[in-house]
């Protein structure tokens, strides 16, 4: 192998490891276990978001949804429990049904009505962000708020739901790993062995590639798609129960940066290993680079609006390592 | 002579990697003669064209217009110095969504001294001034896309000619025309021929060639073969010079076949097609014949279920079969080779082993889970007996060559048994040798079931069909067992000549 190979090889991962290093000498505090769960904890939301945007990249597509997906969930479960008096399990169900519609009006829009996915996404996203909303006439949802018929909400989050998010496991430390980190961890593994051993997982690549060479090869490739845009909404609910389950309430204002944060994990997940391809493991990787890098900017006291920036600067490198330096952007 | 060429090229080369494609080739076009270039498929011809025409830079040799060294870096180079090419994708010609008339004009529009404005009654007055010098009676506000292939055709033509060039280069125009449209296009031709313009005009179409030729050159694996301008033209030595052997050479033992696999009744490709029926049998190779746009590809979609018949019906093994799908198809054993291994076979980011086993992905795998040992062997089997030249069966396929890469594709196929095998060009891009490896294993493994391929070129199906389909106008027009044929008949039945014929 030439350098240039190992460049696009280990590229990124090098960087991961010198960024650690440097905000490990930089930021007091910076590696500890505590650190590390607090880092992990930060990505499992958006990881998870990112897993599922990765099964639509799989197929050549792409979900913008997936925020505003996360934050319709966290409304749902809190509109469920607060509201309705609904116990956890309803409260959950719901997240999921949610993502299953919105996955597969998604699917249908881009597949039957076919609308480019960027705008079938996008549509969504503001679709959502809207109807979201409309329940409790904009406001949040908490214990004791008053609702639009002036009387007041007495429901209250289950301590079952909010052990999703808040509930620690002990893991050599006592309380060390947080329920939201196990699951992401869980949903990783899953969609790792769904993509790369099985059949379905090959196929969905293969329809991303090369669809009409699918379809020829028997491949039924709209309802591959389709179901990668279900799988995108349901792993974005499941980012938004925990979400929900974290701050305890239904809070309109959460949730913004979910969809930069998905998106630039997937995206700089393409360059992991010169994988030049959507994959989990590269995503997962790419979650927690985007989650060491805020936290090592917040210890830093670096304002959030930098943050953004680079961010986006990270991203924008990761693009090139992809398509530049390996080659496999040309046709 | 040279001295008097319009257009002159000497000693041409020009490699792709390790891969010589032209090795000196040197062609005289005077003007006001049409002067027909030959050659099967990789024989260089669309090199030398992009070549001549900007798109390629040459390797070594010299290339001169009216006396002037011509050296075109980009292909707006080339036009402006006076050379224009049509070439065979039509919708690289023109614009589908402007009308005629800013077609014809579209080169004002960009380039060195366009206005910044334009006044659309200028526009459309200079585009009839192109047309008039054409004979070309269109609606000049019609939208290219509402036009039929011929008159987009007439619309590349007019639009190359309205930059008056010295030099025309029309690369197999009438591949997708009927005989009424060619018609059309060689009156064009002739005017143009009387205007002085040196012509070259690429095609394999006999009929075409006698029509228009002045003087014909063949090309062969990149070099010239013979050139022929004693009038009367020696046709038969032209195709001799470009397949390098007498085609009644190097020919297969015909078998015929007593069971019968797949049978079609009255199948109906295209509105007022006449119907197809046809019988395939076990361990018999079947080609079927005919131009590009015939429906050719038609009928191998319909047969793979991609695609529905206006009318019929097929049966296989007796039973039915009216798939309405591609996985129909491939369960009830009916597997095809797409055309266009790039479009619609190649999965880019796979590597051979993974291409090869993607139809049969369920057959390899237990409760979804890939059974890598069952794929890993069956693509070694297949890079075995196919010959397929590479590293392991990890590589990827754009380590391969066009050859390699078309027996993966064939090789997919083969991995598992099937009752009707059908390949549509499958020698489309292809050297000599894969082509023989390739055909050789149809031919050797084509016992139990029924193969058919889909050729355009005459001497594919010659070399490798036991029986030989003629397609024109959307049907079957002829039969021909595959040992003593009449090649002028066949020849004819591809042209489009008279159907059933009393022979």
């Amino acid at each position: 192998m030439t350098l240039r190979d190992y460049a696009i090889r280990y590229g990124f991962i090098v960087l991961l490891v010198g960024l650690i290093a440097y905000f490990a000498i930089a930021a007091d505090g910076f590696a500890s276990p505590q650190s590390a769960v607090f880092i992990f904890q930060s990505v499992a939301i958006t990881g998870v978001l990112a897993l599922g945007v990765t099964a639509t990249l799989v197929v050549g597509g792409f979900d913008l949804s997936i925020g505003s997906v996360a934050t319709s969930a966290m409304m749902a479960a809190s509109y469920a429990m607060v509201v309705l008096e609904q116990n956890a399990i309803v409260a959950v169900i719901a997240c999921l049904v949610i993502g299953v519609i919105v996955g597969l009006i998604n699917g249908w829009l881009i597949v039957y009505m076919r609308v480019p996915d960027l705008l079938a996404t996008l549509g969504m996203m503001f679709l959502l962000l809207g109807l979201q909303r409309i329940p409790t006439e904009g406001r949040s949802i908490a214990t004791g708020m008053t609702m639009p018929d002036g009387s007041v909400a007495n429901g209250k989050f289950s301590e079952a739901f909010l052990a999703l998010g808040r509930h620690r496991i002990d893991f050599f430390i006592p309380n060390l790993i947080p329920v939201s980190v196990v699951v992401l961890v869980v949903l990783a593994l899953l969609i790792w062995f769904f993509l790369e051993y099985t059949r379905f997982g090959r196929m969905m690549y293969a329809v991303g590639s090369n669809e009409r060479a699918a379809e020829l090869a028997g491949a039924p490739v709209k309802a591959y798609k389709i179901w990668a845009y279900v799988i995108s909404g349901v792993f974005a609910s499941i980012g938004g129960i925990l979400l929900a389950a974290r701050l305890g309430r239904g809070d309109i204002a959460s949730g913004n940066n979910l969809l930069l944060d998905a998106v630039a994990a997937a995206l700089i997940g393409y360059a992991v290993l010169g994988a030049a391809k959507p994959n989990a493991f590269g995503t997962a990787v790419g979650a927690v680079f985007v989650g060491v890098l805020l936290q090592g900017l917040t210890m830093m006291n670096a304002p959030y609006y930098t943050q953004d920036f680079v961010k986006g600067a990270v991203l924008v490198v990761a693009l090139v390592f992809t398509f530049a330096l390996s080659g496999r952007g040309k046709r | 002579m040279g001295a008097d060429a319009v257009f002159h090229v000497e000693g041409l080369r020009k490699s792709f990697g390790q891969n010589e494609v032209l090795g000196g080739i040197s062609l005289d076009l005077f003007a006001g003669e049409v002067t027909v270039l030959m050659g099967a498929n990789g024989a260089g011809k669309s090199t030398l064209v992009k070549i001549v025409s900007g798109v390629y830079e040459r390797g070594a040799g010299s290339m001169k217009l009216a006396g002037q060294a011509f050296d075109p870096q980009t292909p707006a180079e080339a036009i402006r110095a006076g050379v224009v090419t049509v070439h065979q994708n039509i919708n690289d010609g023109v614009v589908a969504d402007l009308d005629v008339a800013t077609n014809l004009t579209l080169d004002r529009l960009s380039g060195k001294g366009a206005s910044l404005l334009f006044k659309p009654a200028n526009v459309r007055a200079e585009a009839r001034a192109v047309a008039d010098r054409m004979g070309l009676a269109l609606d000049l506000r019609a939208r290219v896309s509402d036009l039929s292939l011929a008159d987009r055709q007439m619309v590349a033509i007019a639009r190359a000619m309205a930059h008056q060039p010295k030099v025309l280069i029309l690369d197999e125009p009438t591949s997708s025309l009927s005989s009424a449209e060619a018609d059309r296009l060689f009156s064009l031709i002739d005017r143009l021929r009387g205007q002085g313009v040196a012509i070259l005009y690429i095609s394999h179409r006999m009929s075409d060639i006698r029509r228009l030729a002045d003087r014909i050159v063949s090309m062969r694996d990149g070099v010239v073969s013979g050139v022929f301008d004693k009038q009367p033209l020696d046709y038969e030595g032209a195709v001799n010079a470009m397949l390098g052997r007498k085609i009644h050479l190097d020919r297969v033992v015909a078998r015929s076949s007593a069971r019968a696999v797949f049978t079609a009744e009255g199948l109906q490709l295209a509105q007022g097609a006449k119907p197809i029926s046809m019988t395939l049998g076990a361990g018999e190779v079947v080609a079927i014949t005919g131009l590009v746009g015939v429906g050719k590809t038609a009928l191998a979609e319909t047969l793979f279920g991609v695609r529905r018949p206006l009318a019929g019906t097929m049966h296989m093994d007796g039973k039915p079969y009216a798939p309405g799908s591609a996985r129909e198809a491939i369960a009830a054993g009916a597997f095809l080779v797409a055309k266009d291994r790039a479009a619609s076979g190649i999965v880019g980011g796979f590597n051979i082993e993974r291409n090869i086993s993607l139809p049969f992905l369920k057959r390899m795998s237990g409760f979804g889970v890939m059974k890598k040992r069952a794929e890993r062997v069956a693509a070694r089997r297949q890079i075995d007996e196919l010959g397929i030249v590479c590293r392991s069966e990890k590589d990827e396929l754009s380590a391969l060559s066009g050859g390699n890469q078309q027996k993966v594709m064939v090789a997919r196929w083969m991995s598992q048994a099937s009752r009707l095998f059908i390949l549509d060009e499958p020698f489309q891009g292809v050297d000599i040798s894969a082509r023989r490896d390739i055909a050789a294993k149809l031919r050797a493994s084509a016992d139990s079931r029924a193969t058919l391929i889909f050729v355009t070129e005459i001497d594919e199906a010659l070399e490798t069909a036991d029986r030989i389909l003629v397609m024109s106008e959307h049907t079957v027009v002829g039969e021909h067992r595959n040992g003593d044929i009449d090649l002028d008949r066949l020849l004819a039945e591809v042209a489009g000549g008279p159907l059933h014929s009393a022979a």
